[in-house]
């Protein structure tokens, strides 16, 4: 089995930056942490096919084709972290809301009866209460020029915003 | 026969997870649904693990008529089918809890419309899991699962929800991504993800590059087990869900990692000497877990860190290697995950009649809730392993096994089970007394140092927040349905225990499949695993 030294590299610095980026604790850096971490573990996958070879449809020739089974799992793997990615971005937005928001948020979020999570009605409340949601968020933005930043509460927002990005360029070399 | 009830297994919860999100404005409907589609599934597994277990041989599906190792295989042995049973029975009973909740919340006409479909695909990534014949199969079924867990963790959104279902949601996305990178090093190694193939190919290469293998995939699936150390997430994140789905968590979750470490060390990495570092490992995760639980006034993590320290049995278990140990420790699993379940609802009645989980807040139980008590109490003895529930009996076999063993640590093993068994039940009977024993009047002020320097749950969780809260709201809202889907699981620990000699010996039928590789191989390559491994993607070495 051969592989490409240029992906083997790139994989490794992948991981690297994730891993270290996901040791944050700010919620917004774990998200980009394990998008780091995902793709490289793709990547990995994708170097454990060996070498580069023609596309790998059958026409009866196959002689120098790729092995296609690891791309398959890639695509499995990618869809999957893209739905994960999703859920993470709404549990940061909830959890921005949450610590900016507390207990007056859940108000114009939902009833009286948000504790009782068991009981509400998501999809109506939803549905009902999204223009609410939008309005209570562009009224705090209009508030505090410091808030921008969807961390969660264990850390103000100073100085979030630069980081991910640093290490977005190490990757990109 | 077998060939269609294998992938119903999955499909029906997936389409049954399409319906109800469709009619999610019909929460009737959606009752109906979800508990038809776990009642057929039951049933299909029931008849499966019949079929199977008559026949002896693992029944084997090629999904889409692709021919192994280029297809995806479901395989369905004893142990699978087992594991399949007792997961439905559990998730059908909590759902008729889960039901009964929400009627005895007034919400008739409003509970969560997400519930039943993620519910459901919980199931479906359950079972996905349990019969997956290649490993990738099984990440994609963890993946299900987890997904669905992490949106049952948070539901509803409120504070403590969100922030146990980040520790939760990253630390099960690292072991993803460790399992994941696993498997492609497998590939990388073997060339294929079938685990049947997969067991023939490992035994082909070096011993070193079989431990790292081997390691690697252990790690992620011992993260997901919840053993120690990799355990520190659970008791922080399970407490704060609704009881329902702390219930069905508990019960199962778990259970799925430890099911993937027995086919990793008995059908991947057969030759892999596992046993002292697994003894090791299980005797600590017993015994950190059951200390942990002594410290906690709150009996949802009580609860949790009792669960934590019970998957160390399953491990020693595992470690011993027999097939005497292996059957000992399917029965164990089955065991476990009605007796946990069951307890987690009892706890979840516990809160609806006491208004509280804190063994400091709560009292009187026995008189103002005498049946809640029996339920409870039973469960304790059980989970305890007091002679002659269930508990006792999975317990005594593991140690009958163990003491089979060459291997002198083993006998220390059976001695921290036997201390775990204990504080186990010291904790337990602690509850008892508190909550149940302690006349309510004497609540207040209250000193012993029964319950000196405990630890309360964290502020914010549920027993302390909502349970202070909303006490004299939700104090007399229990359905029928609740308590009877408590005494129902807890029903099925006695029968596990009525009708233990049949039943261990169909544990000891299914390690008998499971114990050695061979016929796990057999069932899926009829004529032996003729596939040459061609040289490129063979000898990485």
């Amino acid at each position: 089995m051969s592989a490409s030294i240029t992906l083997v590299v790139l994989m490794a610095v992948m991981y690297g930056a994730g891993v270290y980026v996901m040791l944050e604790k700010s919620l917004t850096r774990i998200l980009i942490g394990f998008l780091l971490v995902g793709n490289a573990t793709n990547l990995l996958i994708f170097i454990m096919s060996g070498r580069a070879g023609d596309s790998p449809i059958v026409d009866g020739n196959g002689a120098d084709t790729v092995d296609p089974i690891p791309q398959v799992l890639m695509l499995t793997a990618i869809v999957i972290n893209f739905g994960v990615t999703a859920f993470i971005l709404a549990l940061i937005y909830r959890s921005w809301w949450l610590s900016n928001l507390g207990d007056e948020g859940d108000d114009v979020a939902a009833d009286d009866d948000e504790d009782e999570a068991m009981e509400i009605d998501q999809a109506g409340v939803f549905h009902a209460s999204l223009e609410d949601d939008d309005a209570a968020v562009r009224s705090i933005l209009d508030e505090g020029s410091d808030l921008g930043d969807p961390d969660d509460d264990d850390e103000s927002g100073a100085g979030a915003g630069e980081q991910p990005s640093e290490q977005d360029r190490d990757v990109m070399r | 026969m077998s060939d269609i009830l294998v992938p119903l297994l999955v499909i029906i919860p997936l389409v049954g997870a399409a319906i109800t999100l469709i009619l999610g404005r019909h929460p009737r409907l959606q009752i109906l649904i979800s508990v038809l589609a776990l009642t057929a599934v039951t049933a299909a597994a029931a008849v499966l693990l019949a079929i199977v277990d008559s026949t002896g041989k693992p029944a084997v599906v090629k999904v889409g008529g692709w021919e192994p190792p280029f297809g995806i295989v479901l395989v369905v042995d004893r142990l699978s089918a087992i594991m399949v049973v007792v997961s439905a029975l559990v998730l059908l009973g909590v759902l008729v809890f889960a039901v009964g909740q929400g009627y005895a919340d007034r919400d008739r006409d409003t509970p969560v419309s997400i519930f039943h479909p993620t519910y459901l695909i919980l199931s479906a990534g359950l079972f996905d899991a349990f019969i997956a014949g290649d490993l990738f199969n099984m990440y994609v079924g963890f993946e299900m699962l987890l997904a669905a867990s992490y949106v049952l963790l948070t539901l509803g959104g409120t504070g403590s929800r969100i922030r146990a279902g980040v520790t939760y949601v990253v630390v099960s996305l690292v072991s993803s991504l460790l399992f994941l990178g696993a498997i492609a090093l497998i590939y990388g190694a073997t060339g294929t993800v079938t685990m049947a193939l997969l067991s023939d190919r490992i035994r082909e290469l070096p011993l070193d590059v079989q431990m790292i293998l081997c390691a690697a995939l252990l790690i992620g699936f011992a993260v997901k087990a919840a053993v120690f150390p990799l355990s520190f997430w659970l008791p922080d994140s399970y407490p704060t869900a609704p009881a329902p789905v702390t219930a069905v968590f508990a019960g199962l979750l778990t259970k799925v990692g430890v099911y993937a470490i027995i086919r990793t060390d008995k059908l991947l990495f057969f030759d892999v000497p596992l046993q002292v570092p697994l003894l090791i490992v299980g005797g600590l995760t017993m015994l950190i877990g059951i200390l942990g639980a002594l410290a906690q006034a709150d009996v949802k993590r009580l609860l949790s860190f009792t669960l934590v320290s019970h998957i160390g049995y399953m491990i020693f278990g595992v470690a011993i290697g027999t097939e005497l140990a292996s059957g000992a420790t399917i029965y164990y699993i089955v065991h476990h995950i009605l007796v946990q379940t069951a307890l987690f609802l009892v706890v979840g009645l516990i809160e609806r009649k006491g208004g509280s989980t804190s063994i400091t807040q709560l009292g009187g139980l026995l008189k103002a809730a005498p049946f809640v008590a029996v339920l409870f109490f039973i469960g304790a003895l059980n989970l305890g392993g007091i002679p002659p529930f269930s508990g006792f009996l999975g317990k005594v076999g593991l140690f009958e096994a163990g003491a089979a063993s060459p291997n002198p640590l083993v006998y220390v093993m059976i001695g921290a089970g036997i201390v775990t068994s204990l504080l186990t039940l010291y904790a337990l009977m602690r509850v008892w007394n508190m909550a149940f024993w302690r006349p309510k009047k004497d609540v207040e002020g209250y000193e012993s140092p029964l319950i000196e320097s405990l630890q309360e749950g964290p502020t914010g969780s549920v027993g302390t927040m909502t349970g202070t809260a909303t006490a004299t709201d939700t104090e007399t809202r229990t359905s029928p349905l609740m308590i009877g889907a408590a005494t129902g699981l807890m029903a099925l620990t006695l029968g596990l225990t009525i009708f233990a000699g049949p039943l261990f010996d169909l544990a000891q039928r299914a390690a008998g499949n499971v114990s050695t590789p061979e016929p796990y191989i057999d069932s899926v390559f009829p004529e032996g695993a003729l596939v040459p491994v061609s040289v490129d993607e063979g000898g990485v070495g």
